[in-house]
Order: C-alpha cells, then sequence, then structure tokens
C-alpha cells in the first residue's frame, strides 16, 4: 500500500510527519519523492546499495569550429535560449528547453544536445526498513520522471523485501511532481497549517487530489498557533467532504528532534504529539 | 531599478512573511516597490494586502493541432518530438497529441512536410496585477492546477513588471530547479530565507552552489532563530556568506502571521530592521542594467 504524504506548500511538517510515520512499529519502505529538496535521508543516514544515474534531459550546445554563424537557430527556439548578435550565437543554459529542434536544423550541425546526468537516485536501508529517494540537481527540470522512477524502485523494494506499506514523502506544491506522486496512489494524506496561505494551498491541493480517484486525509499541524483558522478549515473539509483526521500542536520537541537526527517518535515516544500521531496513523491504516 | 529576489531552497521557511514585510516597509518608506509573487503554484502574496485588481492576462503555450486529413502518417512529427507528447501509428492512421505533455517547442511543425499541423493557444495559467491605493503594487503569477511547468506563467509575470519601478521584489518559488533559476537570474540579488535546522542548513547550501554557480550576489536571512542549533551560523561563518538578519522565534510572529497580517505592522522594529537591510543591499548592488 503507498501512502503519499502532500502539502500545498513547503514548511507545513509533512517531512517530520512522514519520518514519524516511518519510524512507527513495523518495518516500511519511506520514499523521499521530494526530489528537488530531499530532506530524509538527513534522519535516516541511509546506506547505498544501489546509485543510478537520472537523466534530465539536455542540453543544446554550439560547436564554435563548425558554426557559420548563420543565426538560424536563433530564430526557431520558443523559448528564447539563443541569441545572435549578427557574429555569435549564444546559448543559455538556464532558458534552454531542451527540445532538439536547434540541432535538427542546424545547416552546419553544429549544435549538440549534451545529457544532463547530475541527478542521482539511491536506494538502500535505514533503521526500520529501506529507503529509496531522489535527488534533482539544480537547475533542472523533469522532477516527475524522477518521482516516478522513485516510486518504482520502491515498490520493488517493497515486493523483494515482503514489505507491505510504502509511505511517499511528497514535494509541496500542485504541479508535475505531486502528480506523479499521487497518481496511483492508495492514500494521500494532505498536511495544512492554520494560516491563511495554508488554508488557499489546501483548496487547490484538493482540487488535485479530486481528479484522481484517491481516498484523502487533512491533518492541521502546528493548529494551536491559530485555532479559529484550524477550526475553519476544519469547517471548510467537511462541507467539501473530506476527513480532517487530526490536529497536531506546535511542538518545539520536532524540532529538537530532527536536530539530533530522529524523528518525534524515536525522540519521545510519550509526547502528546507522538500519541496523537499513533492515532491518526492507525486511522489511515485501518479506513477503507 | 534593482530587482531583488526573496528565496529558500525549501517552502515554509519564512520566504513569503520576508517578502511582504520588504515590501510592506517600502511602502511605508514611500518607495516605488513593487512585488511579484513567482510562486506561481501556491501566491499567497495577495493576501496580506488591501488589494483592488487589475488587469488579467492568460498564459498560454503553442500546441499542435493535427489535420488528419492532410497528414500522410510519415511520422517526421513524432521522430522530431523529444518530449513524446505525439503518438502514432500509421498503419492504422492513428495520431494524436498530448497536450499536457507537449512543450510548445514548435518542432513538430518544422518537420511536417505535408502542411497538417497548426497550433493553438492553450491556457497554461494568469497574470494578474493588483493595486494599492490606485497604483500597481503586485502581480501575481498563477498556474493551472495540473499544469506542468510554471516556468511560462513566472516568466510572463516577470515580463509584465517592464522597467517602471526602481525596486522590484521577486518572491521566488522554492526549490532550486528550473522555476527557481529562472526567477533568480533576472535578479540582481537574492536574499536567501532560511531556518536553523538540518532540513534548513541541506537546502541552504544547495540553494547557495545554485546561485555561485550562476553568480549571483546573495545573502542570508535566518528566521525562527534560537530554534534548532547553530549549524547554519556556522557554516555562514566558515564560508564567508554574509548573514543579513536573524529574525527570532517567536509564537507571537507565528500566530500573527497566521492571520494573514504584516507583522511589521505589529512588531515595527522587524520592519525597520528589514528597511535598514534593504537600503544597504540597494546601494551596493543597486541600478544594474538587468
Ligand atoms: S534545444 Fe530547443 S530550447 Fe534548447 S536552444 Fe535549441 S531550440 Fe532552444
Ligand atoms: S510542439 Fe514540440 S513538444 Fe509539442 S507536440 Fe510539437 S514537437 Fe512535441
Amino acid at each position: 500500500m503507498e501512502i503519499a504524504v502532500i502539502s500545498g506548500k513547503g514548511g507545513t511538517g509533512k517531512s517530520s510527519i512522514s519520518a514519524a510515520f516511518a519510524t512507527l512499529n513495523g518495518r516500511k519502505v519511506i520514499a523521499d519523492c521530494d526530489v528537488d529538496a530531499a530532506n530524509l535521508y538527513l534522519l535516516f543516514n541511509p546506506t547505498h546499495e544501489e546509485e543510478i544515474i537520472y537523466i534530465a534531459g539536455h542540453k543544446a550546445h554550439v560547436n564554435y569550429e563548425l558554426c557559420t554563424p548563420c543565426g538560424i537557430c536563433a530564430n526557431y527556439c520558443r523559448f528564447d535560449a539563443i541569441s545572435f548578435n549578427g557574429a555569435r550565437v549564444t546559448i543559455s543554459e538556464i532558458s534552454c528547453d531542451g527540445c532538439f529542434l536547434c540541432s535538427r536544423i542546424c545547416p552546419e550541425n553544429a549544435i549538440r544536445m549534451l545529457q544532463n546526468d547530475k541527478s542521482r537516485m539511491y536506494s538502500g536501508s535505514f533503521r526500520n526498513g529501506k529507503m529509496v529517494y531522489g535527488r534533482l540537481a539544480p537547475g533542472e527540470e523533469n522532477s516527475g520522471k524522477l518521482v516516478n522512477m522513485v516510486r518504482e524502485k520502491a515498490k520493488q523494494v517493497a515486493g523483494e523485501n515482503n514489505l507491505e506499506i510504502i509511505i511517499l514523502d511528497g514535494p509541496p506544491g500542485i504541479g508535475c511532481p505531486v502528480i506523479s506522486t499521487i497518481t496511483g496512489a492508495d492514500k494521500a494524506v494532505i498536511v495544512t497549517e492554520p494560516t491563511i496561505s495554508g488554508l488557499h494551498d489546501l483548496q487547490r491541493t484538493i482540487e488535485i487530489v479530486r481528479k484522481f480517484d484517491i481516498k484523502a486525509f487533512v491533518i492541521i499541524n502546528k493548529c494551536d498557533l491559530n485555532s479559529a483558522m484550524s477550526d475553519q478549515i476544519e469547517t471548510w473539509c467537511s462541507n467539501t467532504g473530506i476527513k480532517v483526521i487530526g490536529q497536531l500542536p506546535f511542538d518545539t520537541g520536532v524540532v529538537e528532534a530532527m536536530v539530533q537526527g530522529k524523528s518525534i517518535i524515536e525522540y519521545d515516544i510519550n509526547s502528546d504529539v507522538s500519541r496523537m500521531i499513533i492515532e491518526i496513523w492507525n486511522k489511515i491504516i485501518n479506513t477503507n | 531599478m534593482i530587482k531583488i529576489a526573496v528565496a529558500s531552497g525549501k517552502g515554509g521557511t519564512g520566504k513569503t512573511l520576508v517578502a511582504t514585510n520588504i515590501f510592506y516597509t517600502l511602502l511605508r518608506n514611500k518607495a516605488d516597490a513593487l512585488l511579484i509573487d513567482c510562486d506561481a503554484e501556491a501566491p499567497n502574496a495577495v493576501a496580506f494586502f488591501n488589494v483592488s485588481q487589475g488587469n488579467e492576462t492568460e498564459v498560454t503555450r503553442m500546441v499542435p493541432v493535427i489535420d488528419t486529413n492532410k497528414c500522410t502518417f510519415c511520422g517526421k512529427c513524432h521522430d522530431y518530438c523529444n518530449y513524446k507528447a505525439i503518438f502514432i501509428i500509421p498503419p492504422f492512421k492513428i495520431i494524436r497529441v498530448f497536450e499536457e505533455l507537449c512543450h510548445g517547442c514548435g518542432a513538430c511543425s518544422v518537420a511536417c512536410m505535408d502542411d497538417a499541423i497548426t497550433e493553438k493557444p492553450v491556457s497554461q495559467g494568469r497574470v494578474t496585477s493588483f493595486n494599492i491605493d490606485e497604483r500597481q503594487a503586485i502581480i501575481e503569477s498563477r498556474i493551472n492546477v495540473g499544469v506542468m511547468s510554471p516556468v511560462p506563467v513566472i516568466q510572463a509575470a516577470i515580463k509584465l513588471a517592464n522597467q517602471n519601478h526602481d525596486i522590484i521584489i521577486l518572491d521566488s518559488p522554492p526549490g532550486t530547479s528550473c522555476p527557481f533559476i529562472q526567477t533568480v537570474s533576472t535578479a540582481d540579488y537574492v536574499i536567501l530565507v532560511t531556518e536553523p535546522t538540518p532540513f534548513g542548513l541541506s537546502d541552504l547550501k544547495q540553494s547557495v552552489d545554485t546561485l555561485k554557480s550562476i553568480k549571483k550576489p546573495y545573502g542570508v536571512i535566518i528566521n525562527r532563530a534560537g530554534l534548532g542549533n547553530d549549524s547554519v551560523q556556522n557554516y555562514l561563518k566558515d564560508n564567508d556568506i554574509e548573514l543579513l538578519l536573524e529574525i527570532p522565534f517567536s509564537r507571537e510572529i507565528a500566530e500573527f502571521y497566521s492571520t494573514g497580517g504584516i507583522v511589521s505592522e505589529k512588531i515595527p522594529a522587524l520592519g525597520d530592521r528589514l528597511f535598514q537591510m534593504i537600503t544597504k543591499i540597494i546601494s551596493l548592488n543597486g541600478n544594474s542594467s538587468n
């Protein structure tokens, strides 16, 4: 069973909650799908049993020995990546989308497409099971594909090790990597916080989740920072037919745990937050 | 004109708090400032201000439309498309465009020898301008739910701002991938907001490496100082990175911020410190040609 933990925005405590779930009783697979800012490996220090290179698209490069320079390519590029000053064409690595068009139309065959090969996927073990995570190199796109790779690997590892539960720590936002994280997952846990932006982002996230046939639960984290807003979110959710399965109070213990490289469960299993997380987890697992 | 981006490796570090408060203090001090919300997946800045809505523009991307009467099913467009957005089975005369996969590069149009491809605009999101006291103050980028990349919408928002303001504050998208780079590459200076935790440090390092590789000047604000540990401070010291400001952790700030309030309104000292900081940044980095 794949359980995706997501949030409309970053900083809601999503990863801390994923980490808590991952360290509860019973070995699990944890897959860090937040490939743009992978963090869980910092807490779990997994072994690297496998390292796989991920090709995140291509970038165009000019071979100036062959370039005449006619400047034709600059007229074709739709991403404003090629500039031509009459004497030299320059391709901006930042803007190039890697579409290959310039390399195809260049009459001198002077443009080569080079692979972006700095991104990685790792698979290994952590103290409560198996861990798979991806790290997208800065500036690279297509993180959705890397997320798919991470999930595939996580499923394979789960199968090989007879582990039933896979926790997907998702990326923030509502873009392509989020969609890749929840497509086909069994359950989605949406972590939000009681701020105005928290509510807005939650609404957008639920809009996405609804496009997929996936059972969704909401956790309001740091609920006591604004209990009126927490209640407002709870009401909005129940009117929309989405279940709020828990409100967690703000607890500096969560940060202290992180500083020590632990989840809140490992740091203080008897804390209020830990007890509530256990309750929440049981609800997630036992709701069909 | 100077463009200053406010960014953070991960979301939720207080990037929007910093961007909106800098903007607020600039307005209070009668500066000619504009805020662009480039966090197109989750734009939130507008909610902090009393605004009236101005112009709204749709941002589109051109995707191919294939005329099956003219198509000879040669498959050249399919070969040219690097994003696997064209699906073709020649023997069955089946050809389809997957619009969600299309990047709008136009390669297929160039490839087609039979004049079978035209293009139509498909909405990616919108750029909205908002006024405060009847002058343009905030530009918001917002992608449609389900759109793959926010980059075109972000670019449109930055373009719309043109040169009509003295100071432009860009509230950047989180992360260090394409949307982040597209935003910060247009800026003269980048303020990175982080928090003093292991996650914060790891994301900060990645942002710093990225900014170094594109040679942008930057400095760091530590938000929620006092929470966590001092590994971020040590990292900054060891690497000679400027610490612009520390915003102490306080429940009061967190609670007030959650109501959608501008913290500097309640704690004017924060606004004053941000204003001093930004004045210094402008005097040292201002008036570039970007
Ligand atoms: S590969 Fe495409 S996006 Fe990149 S420079 Fe060439 S035409 Fe432009
Ligand atoms: S415009 Fe580019 S991405 Fe879109 S279908 Fe044509 S070749 Fe593919």
